[in-house]
């Protein structure tokens, strides 16, 4: 128990948290379109993430990138991480639309039970998470520096580097950017048109398989670009690295309200924070204890989550 | 009408498809025919270890270790499967329950734990079993009130935090781990034993060089647990965990008290889980936080899955696939969890009530599939 250190670095502490929440919640935006339409763990989505970052370290190494490049300049490295994005999010919605066309569309077609679905996510995870493994000789593969954190500015003592702008102003944008297309497209209605009702929403006139092949590339994309965050925060990537990131990503989702976007935001966000806090009372290694000890207590007493779930019932 | 009568009949032909075949021979079989066969099958198991059998054997591996992980992980699975298979709960976790038990019989009973007492190995196996249904009811005491999914990443961290625990607290000597586990017993093979191949008189029944004494200690205790689930599932009890699987609300509205027998399914299967943690580990007699994997908890739900969940012999099947192919195909090691994840998805597909299914689950997912088609 240490609270004095909680109480010195609380600011210090509340930023890291919301740089690594930013990332949990573009994680967990995967897993809440998926079971907001679908009721589906997926549970494959870890894996989703896992190919960005990958993608992402090919992308620069081919541009000449590798371990140890110096970084280009500021639009350089803009440039650099826009292209990233670009490519992780295009691989990692290929590789989700992959995996729904392959693992779970089969299951759909004949009505199987939620286990089932989670089983065949789990082998499509493994298969995935395996294949990686076995390409990269499972060995951990680095990536140049491309953003030397620097201190901008300090708020009650805490240093806030531009790193940490970064991600968490990215994060929100992108965040936003879901939103309104949910809220206010024509496509964004069909999804929460299935989400409310699958069956009445087919009667009129929405395409169901659209629909859910939509969600599964929206969330795909979001984990591709929380891919290059991570890249970009971390510096390495390994082919199990999706593991931790998607079970916390999911546990986000779940405290939030699971299927509710602005609940993977809140939840996201939060989790990040409080595991920083009970990393900084409790010591590093009780960090995931703390954060799943929050998410049982928040359960007890919210048991759909903070904001309630439903992408369709309630505003999304 | 003609529809309605044509679908009628389909069911009712699938339903008999589901009953007959091998298992209505076998059950046509006389009484006595059918004890003999089974009682031949059960001495054959236990003679395993001493036949050498071509082909089946591991090349790599000493074959009756490969037995003991086998007649351990079907333990499991006996387990898992009342949770999962009877009460239809999700529980990821279920490796936490194993390590409860391991932990409980290393604390007490070593001489290298931080606890002084050193209780011997039959005083620590009841106390291991009391402690993991109490964790299982503590766990499912606020969480089987949740719905499913939820349920899914709760029990998921619950296998975490008890790892995470293992590694760093002081009580398990952190990732240092705790030496001595006891064994069953001190004893050595006597004299009579001598014949059978492997067996040395004077040698010690339970050594971690020859796993004998431990392999036949295993499938004695599967072989009694598994006659105790039997019976449970064709109790009153039984017959509640499938209500609960089947509609959970029409259950709770003809009278069944679901949270109670869900808690109870809870107990009961971390009780098994901590049993074979304990039997595991007493064989390894060392333990620390690397075996319990979260990735491993999730194997032995997809084994259940795969053997047939909801069915004995289907999930003891799909636990012993899991622990020997492995190490039967040592030469496939770095693809074989690829082939194992593939396998998965096609089994869902293809054969989604596993490899020998529960009759009643079978039909189950028949009359989904079809009311599917309907939907559609």
């Amino acid at each position: 128990m240490n609270f004095e250190f909680l109480g010195d670095n609380f600011m210090s502490l509340t930023v890291t948290g919301l740089t690594q929440g930013a990332i949990y919640a573009l994680v967990a935006l995967g897993y809440t379109l998926v079971y907001g339409v679908l009721r589906l763990i997926n549970f494959a989505h870890s894996e989703v993430f896992m190919i960005g970052t990958f993608v992402t370290t090919i992308v620069w190494a081919g541009l000449g990138f590798g371990v140890g490049a110096a970084a280009p300049g500021t639009f350089g490295v803009l440039g650099l991480i826009a292209l990233a994005v670009v490519a992780a999010g295009a691989a990692s919605g290929g590789t989700a639309l992959i995996v729904e066309r392959v693992a779970y569309r089969p299951l759909r077609k004949r009505n199987a039970p939620s286990l089932i679905f989670l089983i065949s996510a789990i082998g499509a995870s493994v298969a995935l998470f395996e294949l990686v493994g076995a390409l990269t000789d499972r060995q951990p593969r680095g990536m140049p520096s491309l953003v030397q954190p620097k201190v901008q500015f300090t708020i009650f003592g805490a240093d806030i580097t531009n790193l940490q702008i970064g991600i968490i102003l990215s994060a929100l944008a992108m965040l936003a950017g879901l939103d309104i297309f949910i809220n206010r497209t024509r496509l964004g209605r069909g999804v929460r048109a299935v989400a409310q009702n699958p069956d009445v929403a087919a009667l009129m006139g929405v395409n169901k398989d659209r629909v859910i092949m939509l969600i599964f590339i929206l969330g795909g994309m979001m984990a591709g670009a929380a891919s290059v965050l991570y890249d970009v925060k971390v510096g390495i990537t390994t082919y199990s690295v999706g593991f931790l990131i998607g079970i916390k990503a999911f546990t986000a989702a779940v405290l939030g309200g699971i299927g509710n976007l602005r609940g993977a935001l809140l939840g996201g966000l939060l989790l990040g924070i409080v595991e920083n806090y009970g990393a900084g009372v409790f010591g590093n290694e009780w960090m995931d204890v703390v954060a799943f000890v929050m998410l049982v207590v928040v359960l007890l007493f919210r048991p759909t989550g903070l904001l309630g779930e439903s992408l369709g019932r309630a505003r999304a | 009408m003609m529809a309605v009568v044509d679908s009628a009949r389909k069911a009712d032909e699938s339903r008999v498809r589901a009953v007959t075949g091998l298992r209505e021979r076998w059950s046509n079989l006389p009484y006595g025919w059918r004890i003999s066969v089974l009682f031949a099958f059960i001495i054959f198991l236990y003679a395993l270890p001493g036949l050498e059998i071509p082909l089946i054997t591991t090349p790599d591996t000493d074959f009756t270790s490969v037995l003991f992980l086998c007649a351990v992980y079907v333990l499991v699975a006996v387990g898992l499967n009342v949770v999962i298979g009877l009460a239809g709960l999700l529980d990821l976790g279920y490796i936490g329950f194993y390590a409860v038990g391991a932990y409980t019989v290393a604390i007490l009973g070593s001489p290298n734990s931080p606890v002084v007492v050193q209780f011997p190995w039959v005083v620590c196996v009841p106390i291991a079993i009391a402690v993991t249904m109490v964790s299982g009811v503590i766990l499912g005491w606020p969480t089987l009130r949740l719905r499913g999914d939820y349920l899914a990443i709760v029990t998921l961290g619950f296998g975490e935090i008890i790892r995470v625990f293992a590694l760093n607290s002081d009580i398990t000597n952190g990732n240092r781990g705790i030496t001595g586990v006891p064994v069953p017993s001190e004893g050595s093979w006597p004299e009579w034993m001598d014949w059978f191949p492997g067996i040395t008189a004077g040698r010690p029944i339970f050594s971690v060089s020859n796993v004998i004494g431990f392999y036949w200690l295993a499938i004695t205790l599967v072989f009694i647990c598994m006659l105790g689930v039997r019976r449970l599932e064709r109790s009153r009890v039984g017959r509640s965990w499938l209500a609960i699987r089947e509609d959970e609300d029409a259950a709770e509205v003809m009278g069944v008290p679901t949270f109670k027998y869900k808690l109870w399914a809870f107990a009961i299967g971390a009780a098994l889980g901590g049993l074979s943690g304990a039997l595991f580990f007493s064989k390894q007699t060392f333990i620390n936080a690397q075996g319990f994997d979260l990735f491993t908890s999730i194997l032995w739900v997809a084994a259940v899955v795969i053997g047939g969940a909801g069915n004995q012999l289907g999930v003891a099947l799909g636990a012993i696939l899991l622990a020997y192919l492995p190490e039967r195909f040592r030469e496939f090691a770095d693809y074989r969890l690829l082939i194992f994840g593939v396998a998965l998805i096609v089994m869902t597909i293809f054969r989604p009530q596993g490899l020998l299914p529960s009759r009643r689950r079978k039909v189950e997912l028949e009359d989904r599939a079809k009311e599917g088609a309907v939907g559609e």
